[in-house]
């Protein structure tokens, strides 16, 4: 039993904290750890550096690019780049399709997409909910019909995180409607340049335009295009979703946002002493603190069994949910820090260019509209009540 | 980075499984809680010929050579059983801080009496004022002549009736709450002016309230060095700490177990209750509790030996804080969806959650720790000191 990194990951560690200190922009690490506003640049500044390195896709296999990296090595380079403030790694292409791509495309498939997911050539976005498919994903509706070499897709896709940015969308389409609801699904990529594609944005309660409406109108997807086989589209998101490891979790993130909130409540003052010193206060940040110990450990034991080829037992369902609980947390204490500061509505002011008067200290301007932001965490990638379901099912056996 | 037993450890869980199993059902436990003195010489008998009894005292001195992993493994064992046997006082406590600070004499004369099982001690480290508090040390001890006198009374001595030693803390110099002027003392409780007061507690144990009249003790009963018993008797209670969360990772574990199964079995509406989402969630929830606290137990269990006091301090007490929450919600739970069976005596399951609060409200309960946690860093680390070797006595 032993809690720490062998000799070997500590001087992996050092060797990514030296990449990353060399390599994050200063402005950039600012900017995320203060909660301004990103733009598609940033995302891309920091994952063309990764990829410079040869770290854009550490968990992807050599053979298709990657640094086949086990999970400790994963986590490290996370936990580093988090803690120094890289923005995140947008999902969709090097997490989300690429192993996909990688483990089920046709020889061509592979050759032109993964090379361009991994240098970030192209932005890749995910067409998954629909209007009337949210929790019950299988019940889609989006329609693709074979005519000749190409499917033609009508169909209205939704809460497209970042469509606005993509060249790609990897989608699902019903095919059939024979049968059960799940045998009829492909999984088709599409050109977000087609004729017939149209985003529309989504305006979030924080005024944010994070998520779209991506509407298909007779879209001309050419045959090449679908992965795998027609009608297992299914089996292919199943896979996509078992790749979400530990990262979910978003320890290091959430470490990294406690130290930011607890700066925060270091300045502001109550009754003329800093808020920390409330006992009040201070008594749910530590809560939050600990649950956060205590889920660090739980990663570990997950990332533990995955290097040793275990399989994944009750620890590694509850990653997600957990893990958003205190992301949840951490964003309500840090609005509730700042006070009636929280208050003012002033989205210019999240930018980092910012040059006008503020009102309020200048780390309150975001917190507000973070903590309406974060309530989609709860929602996403299978609503924690779905992930309950989950565990009942498989884990135990409910 | 590794969370597997060593094949030693394994051996261990093993052994102390199957020793439980057939010694410690829930019909045998029944038994050894309504018996006069409370626990079963017996198993405790047994406990000692399968070397449980040293697992944390060095090899050196005769035992198991085992730290908080050990203790984590056989406490687990013991939970999962609701052992009433006094293990935590003598062993996890008694033993470790004899070996840890206990003279030569006291090493060779208490260890392997302990370690086969012919001597039981009990740790009086609480006082009627004192709540959670280990420095407030109201009960004195003086020197007179060759002798040490104690005088005070101290609360809630789990196991301290059956006990044929006491460690007592008690204070030297200072006034009560000072970190300095505490020091630890065997005391025997047949010496003349100790009293006592024996009584259940919920959890099927025995706890007493002792006191202390002009009690004289030989100049040899301290243990470690005079006034400056707070450091060891810290890590003591750490121990136990971290030896508690790990025996309600093993109650909750099995608590679990029995509602999982309940909600397989029982029907209502024609249908097993577990296929009720709103029950389902719960149930998720009871799970996520308790791998979050078995986190925090293995956590515990590795920075419990840890050197560095502040570590320690800010591991164990997380641990106790967390272990108390899930504690709670899982208790509560577990009797909630065992409806009203699950109010039954009859049944294993409140026992179970009897001992859970039980383990809360011992040395210190979730908030207790909340601002332990908090404190840890601004906390003294004073070392810890044996009693000076003989020849610097002669200087």
């Amino acid at each position: 039993m032993d809690l720490d990194y062998t000799p070997e990951e500590l001087a992996f560690r050092d060797e990514v904290r030296a990449f990353v200190q060399a390599n994050l922009p200063h402005e950039l690490s600012r900017k995320v750890i203060e909660h301004k506003r990103l733009t598609k640049d940033d995302y891309l500044v920091w994952q063309k550096a990764l990829y410079r390195q040869g770290w854009a896709a550490p968990h992807w296999p050599k053979e298709a690019g990657g640094c086949g990296w086990n999970a400790v090595q994963c986590h490290i380079l996370e936990e580093e780049s988090a803690q120094a403030g890289a923005p995140r790694v947008v999902a969709f292409g090097l997490y989300m399709v690429g192993p996909v791509i990688h483990t089920f495309g046709s020889p061509w498939q592979k050759q032109h997409y993964l090379p361009r997911i991994l240098s970030s050539e192209d932005w890749w976005c995910q067409g998954y909910s629909e209007p009337g498919s949210g929790s019950d994903l299988a019940s889609l509706k989006t329609r693709a019909v074979r005519d000749g070499d190409h499917y033609i897709v009508n169909g209205q896709k939704t809460w497209t995180t970042l469509a606005q940015y993509a060249d790609m969308m990897f989608c699902l389409v019903r095919t059939s409607t024979e049968g059960k609801k799940q045998e009829g699904i492909s999984f088709l990529l599409i050109d977000m340049r087609s004729p017939g594609v149209e985003v529309r944005p989504i305006i979030t309660l924080d005024g944010e335009h994070e998520v779209n409406e991506v509407w298909l109108t007779d879209v001309k997807v050419p045959v090449e295009n679908l992965v795998g086989e027609e009608g297992r589209g299914w089996t292919y998101a199943k896979f996509l979703l078992s790749n979400e490891r530990t990262g979910i979790a978003g320890v290091s993130r959430s470490k990294r946002e406690l130290a930011y909130l607890k700066a925060i409540a270091a300045k502001e003052m109550l009754g003329g002493r800093p808020l920390i010193e409330n006992p009040r206060f201070r008594d749910k940040i530590t809560r939050v603190e600990i649950d956060l110990m205590a889920l660090e450990i739980t990663v570990l034991r997950v990332l533990a069994a995955d290097r040793q080829g275990k399989p994944l037992g009750p620890e590694a369902s509850i990653l997600k949910i957990k893990g958003t609980e205190i992301q949840q947390a951490l964003t309500e204490l840090m609005m509730e820090a700042v006070g009636p500061y929280a208050l003012p509505h002033l989205p210019a002011q999240w930018s980092d260019h910012w040059l006008g008067e503020r009102v309020g200290p200048e780390y309150a301007a975001p917190l507000a509209a973070q903590y309406f932001n974060y309530r989609k965490v709860s929602i996403y990638g299978g609503s924690n009540e779905i992930q309950r379901n989950i565990i009942a099912q498989q884990v135990l056996g409910l | 980075m590794d969370f597997e037993f060593t094949e030693e450890q394994t051996l261990l869980q093993e052994a102390v499984g199957k020793f439980l199993e057939k010694n410690y059902t829930f019909e045998q436990r029944r038994e050894i809680v309504g018996s006069r003195v409370g626990y079963s010489p017996t198993v405790w008998e047994g406990m000692a010929g399968l070397g449980l009894l040293g697992v944390p005292v060095p090899q050196d001195d005769g035992g198991f050579g085992g730290g908080g992993v050990e203790t984590m493994i056989v406490m687990e064992a013991l939970g999962r059983h609701l052992s009433v046997e006094p293990y935590l006082a003598t062993v996890v406590m008694a033993a470790s801080c004899i070996a840890t600070v206990g003279t030569p004499d006291q090493k060779s004369y208490l260890l392997p009496r302990i370690i086969d099982g012919s001597l039981r001690l009990a740790c009086a480290f609480g006082e009627p004022g004192a709540r959670y508090d280990l420095n407030h040390v109201e009960t004195t001890a003086r020197q007179d002549g060759g002798f040490w006198v104690i005088d005070g009374a101290k609360s809630v001595v789990t196991h301290g009736a059956v006990a044929d030693l006491l460690i007592v803390s008690a204070r030297t110099s200072g006034a009560p709450g000072d970190r300095d002027g505490i020091s630890l003392f065997f005391v025997n409780p047949g010496e003349d002016g100790v009293g006592g007061r024996e009584y259940p507690t919920y959890d099927g144990m025995r706890a007493a309230e002792v006191t202390f009249e002009n009690v004289q003790i030989s100049s040899d009963s301290i243990i470690g060095m005079a006034d400056k018993g707070l450091p060891v008797l810290e890590l003591t209670v750490d121990r136990a700490i971290a030896a508690l969360c790990a025996e309600a990772v093993g109650i909750m574990t099995a608590l679990n177990a029995a509602t999982l199964d309940y909600l397989k079995t029982r029907q209502q509406f024609g249908v097993p209750i577990g296929r009720f989402q709103a029950l389902q969630h719960r149930m998720v929830d009871m799970l996520m509790h308790t791998e979050q606290a078995r986190s925090m137990a293995l956590l515990a269990a590795v920075k419990v030996d840890d050197d560095n006091v502040t570590e320690r301090r800010r591991a164990v007490s997380a641990a106790k804080e967390l272990v108390g929450r899930a504690g709670r919600f899982v208790g509560q739970q577990a009797i909630q969806l065992h409806g009203g069976m699950g109010m039954t005596d009859e049944l294993i399951v409140g026992h179970y959650v009897k001992r859970l609060a039980a383990i809360d409200t011992t040395f210190g309960d979730a908030d207790h720790h909340l601002d332990r946690f908090v404190a840890a860093e601004t906390t003294p680390a004073e070392p810890i000191l044996a009693k000076p070797r003989s020849k610097w006595k002669q200087i």
